[in-house]
């Protein structure tokens, strides 16, 4: 049961679901102390089908819990502490004073029997808060988080917004407001394309044009 | 020497200053003597490269001659320092980076000037901005980090050596290319920002830009990758990316560089995104100055924060400065840059072209905030929290992914509108086609509901293999058109289809590489490692290898003292390889280093490579025995195969159209809407 709960937990808190965890398992606790039967009871299905989802889940991530993939993950969870700026894990320059330390603590804390929150909180307390490769998910550190999806949020409103005010900008008109007709465009677009190619090199070849006329107005000796 | 040396850069500070002004002062002034003027600023702009370089010549020559005397040479190399890394002494160092960058400006700048005739108005403007940049470095090296300041006191007999690190034939590329890249952003920059203040009309900046953007980004991209090589093959930790600041520094202006790229194509087609445009390229050249002030400042600790001063006030005040001009020219002139179309579909070109700027610049958005997280940490909660690997494996990850999708579909799209019912003609096979790579997948035994990164990487998997079926989808259908209308075979046929629109299938040759890039890192949670203490004859089992160490022997040059395992590699009960890991203690330095060996494994698995990568940690202390470390890393020589493929369709980029082809017969050539329709 222990090693069941252990992969559940792994599980979801790899996927950064703390707040599930404990939302499953107060629920379950709920469960457990009757109340909230009534609810439950009016839910057989609702129940079989969490209890099956449970089952499975716990199913497929049999093993995942073991120690040494544990191991790995906080070890890849944290920094080493020299100063090297590595993983824990990935610290391999020569003549490293913490990096060994730092992962025999790591062993001797699961041999423990610690769970990953107070395992990380014991190096916490010993290196830093810098010891842990990723901002947490509480305070201030949220914001690190919420940030990227935030911009891409607000990037995806604004890409829609311009399309569509692109798409509802009125068709260009004629001088005269007699707007154009659409079969026209690829011709337009033609005929724009040509005008910019003009504008290019229409400066140079005005030049030369008008540098031609002078010569012509000079030699007729006008 | 060093007073050579230094009179050089204080005469190219003046040459600059004057090339600055008096060019600034030609451009605004309207009475006769601004041409002559402007003319003397372009020669004093050539002038400064003759200066610069010879500075650098000066310093290179110490670094040869073992000039100690001068303080950089004496902390960046030593006697028994081998030739090819005297020379790399030049960009070693903080000083003497800053030379180089500067040399690479003085560079560029040189070319720009002598071709000026191809638009002298345009180009005066370019050479101004180029020469602030210009003033800006040359006032760093004559007053913050002057490369040839020289030792007080007694002249030592020997220097200190050059940081072990740097000692492998990649450092002596891999600056120089990144430096490039960095570098070259700053002529699109003075292009984009000389056209914007004079309201330049048309595209014509972009076309001249064209050449200058896509080589710098080339380079950028090559310098990027062979910094993620050298990481693989030296720092010894079986990885290629730590998203270590100043990685994500390189990382940040080439996906702004790569945003420009794709959006420039709308300016040029359909005369949009001119505003867009513009911030794009001021964004890229700003980040290159981003990256420098990373590299050089200190102010991030990094593994590669090789050097750290005072300089970083200089740069902040540099940025904050260009930011300032770049946004007031924006705002001031912004009714000039107007767009000419509307968008007139949602699937279309235009709109994928929109989305992937979207996608590149929230990328760039999340490595520059987790980039500078510690610092803003730092400020508000009273202490710096890190920001690794973890967190930009789940924040970037995911975006990465959705542009791997739209690198797919994009190539799909017609400008304007496309038809959902073409979409759906052309993206069906590749479609299938990439949906079976997940099929087999999963039943080779990859769960991808097991594990979030086992999720990416069949995800990857998917993407890329969209992306690469849809490149030859593209190539083989432009190609059956051609081969029908002139009875070539099919791949004569497909190298003409090519030579009729570079940019197009050259574009499409990049995207090819980058697929198979990312099949590269999708390997990374297949990653296998194991450690332990080998003496002679002890095996090592990881995956289907074994790994029997025969021996261990010991060398010695002037430059260092080395000790090598000898392992020698199993596979199926038979020896297919011998490796020496090696351990070096370099002897200028007193400072000892790992240099993993590696062994890609193409003879044996081909599609499905390996790198056996093998370490030499070092002796127990304890038991006094060696430790080897062995890493089993799947599918990452590919990630080099796509640098090379990626590379390769920059090439084809760049080679000028052929006419259109010659069709024997009688009637005109009509091919579908999709082939050769445009970029």
């Amino acid at each position: 049961m222990k090693s069941s709960n252990h992969a559940l937990e792994f599980v979801l808190k790899g996927r950064g679901f703390n707040r599930a965890v404990s939302a499953t398992k107060s629920r379950t606790a709920l469960a457990f102390e009757g109340r909230g039967a009534k609810t439950q009871a009016k839910k057989p299905a609702r129940q079989a089908l969490h209890a099956l989802i449970l089952t499975t889940t716990v199913f497929l991530f049999m093993g995942a819990g073991d120690d040494s993939a544990r191991f790995k993950d906080l070890g890849h969870r944290m920094m080493c502490a020299c100063g090297c700026s590595q993983i824990l894990l990935e610290c391999n320059h020569v003549g490293c004073t913490y990096s060994d330390k730092m992962r025999d603590q790591l062993q001797a804390a699961l041999d423990k029997g610690n769970n990953d929150d107070l395992i990380l909180q014991g190096f916490v307390q010993d290196y830093g808060p810098t010891v842990i490769a990723a901002p947490t998910a509480t305070g201030f550190n949220r914001v690190a988080w919420i940030m990227p999806f935030a911009a891409l949020a607000f990037g995806v409103t604004f890409v829609v917004y311009v399309v569509r005010s692109w798409k509802n900008r009125p068709t260009p008109a004629l001088a005269d407001g007699i707007p154009i007709p659409r079969g026209n465009e690829d011709e337009l677009d033609e005929f724009r394309r040509r005008a910019r190619e003009a504008t290019m090199g229409g400066e140079r070849k005005l030049l030369e044009l008008l540098a031609s006329q002078r010569q012509i107005v000079e030699a007729s000796g006008f | 020497m060093s007073q050579i040396g230094s009179f050089a850069l204080l005469l190219a500070l003046g040459l600059s200053a004057y090339s600055f002004l008096a060019g600034l002062l030609a451009l605004f002034s309207k009475d006769a003597a601004s041409a002559r003027l402007g003319e003397t600023a372009r020669r004093a702009g050539i002038a400064t490269f003759a200066a610069v370089l010879l500075a650098a010549i000066v310093l290179v020559v110490s670094a040869f001659s073992d000039d100690f005397s001068i303080a950089y040479i004496f902390h960046h190399s030593n006697r028994d320092l081998p030739p090819a890394y005297k020379f790399a002494v030049l960009w070693s160092g903080q000083e003497g980076s800053l030379l180089f960058w500067s040399l690479l400006l003085a560079g560029y700048g040189f070319v720009l000037r002598l071709r000026y005739k191809t638009d002298q108005q345009l180009f005066a403007h370019a050479s101004v901005v180029i020469a602030a940049v210009q003033v800006f470095f040359l006032l760093i090296l004559n007053f913050a980090a002057h490369p040839f300041g020289v030792i007080q006191g007694p002249l030592p007999q020997d220097g200190t050596g050059l940081n072990p690190l740097l000692q492998y034939p990649e450092m002596v590329i891999h600056p120089p290319m990144l430096y490039l890249g960095y570098v070259g952003f700053t002529v699109p920059f003075a292009f984009a920002l000389g056209a914007l203040i004079m309201k330049y009309p048309g595209e014509k900046w972009i076309h001249i830009t064209r050449r200058w953007t896509m080589v710098t980004w080339c380079f950028l991209t090559v310098g990027v990758f062979l910094g993620a090589h050298w990481a693989y093959a030296v720092l010894g930790w079986g990885g290629y990316w730590g998203w270590d600041p100043v990685e994500n520094a390189s990382l940040m202006p080439w996906l702004t560089g790569t945003a420009f790229l794709h959006s420039v194509m709308m300016q040029e087609k359909r005369g949009m995104l001119k505003v867009w445009n513009m911030a794009l390229i001021f964004a890229t050249f700003l980040l290159s100055m981003v990256g420098t002030f990373l590299t050089r400042s200190g102010v991030i600790s990094s593994v590669h924060a090789f050097a750290q001063s005072s300089i970083g006030s200089w740069f902040l005040v540099f940025i904050a400065l260009t930011l300032a001009v770049c946004t007031y020219f924006l705002v001031l002139n912004r009714s000039h840059l107007k767009s000419e179309h509307k968008l007139e579909a949602l699937v279309s070109r235009e709109s994928s072209f929109l989305f992937n700027n979207l996608l590149l610049l929230t990328l760039c958005f999340t490595i520059l905030w987790g980039t500078f997280f510690p610092i803003l940490s730092e400020f508000v909660q009273g202490h710096k929290v890190t920001v690794g690997p973890p967190f930009f494996n789940r924040v970037a990850v995911p975006v990465a992914l959705l542009l791997l999708l739209l690198t797919a579909i994009g190539p799909l799209l017609a400008w304007r509108k496309t038809s959902l019912e073409s979409l759906k003609r052309n993206f069906l096979y590749p479609a299938i086609g990439a949906l079976s790579i997940g099929g087999m997948m999963i039943l080779f035994g990859v769960r991808p509901w097991e594990d979030p990164s086992y999720f990416y990487a069949t995800m990857a998997a998917v993407l890329s293999a969209l992306v690469m079926f849809t490149v030859i989808s593209e190539f083989l259908r432009g190609g059956r058109v051609i081969a029908g209308k002139t009875q070539q075979n099919l791949f004569s046929a497909m190298l003409q289809l090519c030579h009729r629109n570079t940019r197009r299938y050259g574009g499409y040759i990049v995207h090819f590489g980058v697929a198979l890039v990312v099949i590269g890192i999708l390997g990374t949670p297949f990653n296998k490692e194991v450690e332990k203490e080998m003496g002679f004859g002890d095996k090592i089992s990881i995956g289907p290898y074994t790994l029997v160490c025969q021996s261990y022997t010991q060398d010695d040059n002037p430059n260092y003292g080395n000790e090598w395992a000898i392992i020698n590699v199993f596979r199926g009960g038979k020896q297919i390889t011998t490796m020496y890991p090696e351990r070096r203690f370099y002897k200028a330095s007193q400072q000892p280093q790992t240099l993993p060996r590696i062994y890609p494994s193409f003879r044996e698995d081909l599609f499905l490579v390996t790198d056996v990568y093998l370490v030499y940690e070092g002796k127990n202390e304890t038991t006094g025995r060696p430790i080897i470390k062995a890493h089993l890393n799947p599918l990452v020589p590919w990630i080099w195969i796509g640098l090379i493929i990626m590379v390769f369709g920059t090439i084809v980029a760049l080679v000028p159209n052929a006419v259109a082809v010659q069709v024997a017969a009688t009637t005109p050539v009509r091919a579908p809407a999709h082939v050769g329709a445009g970029d």
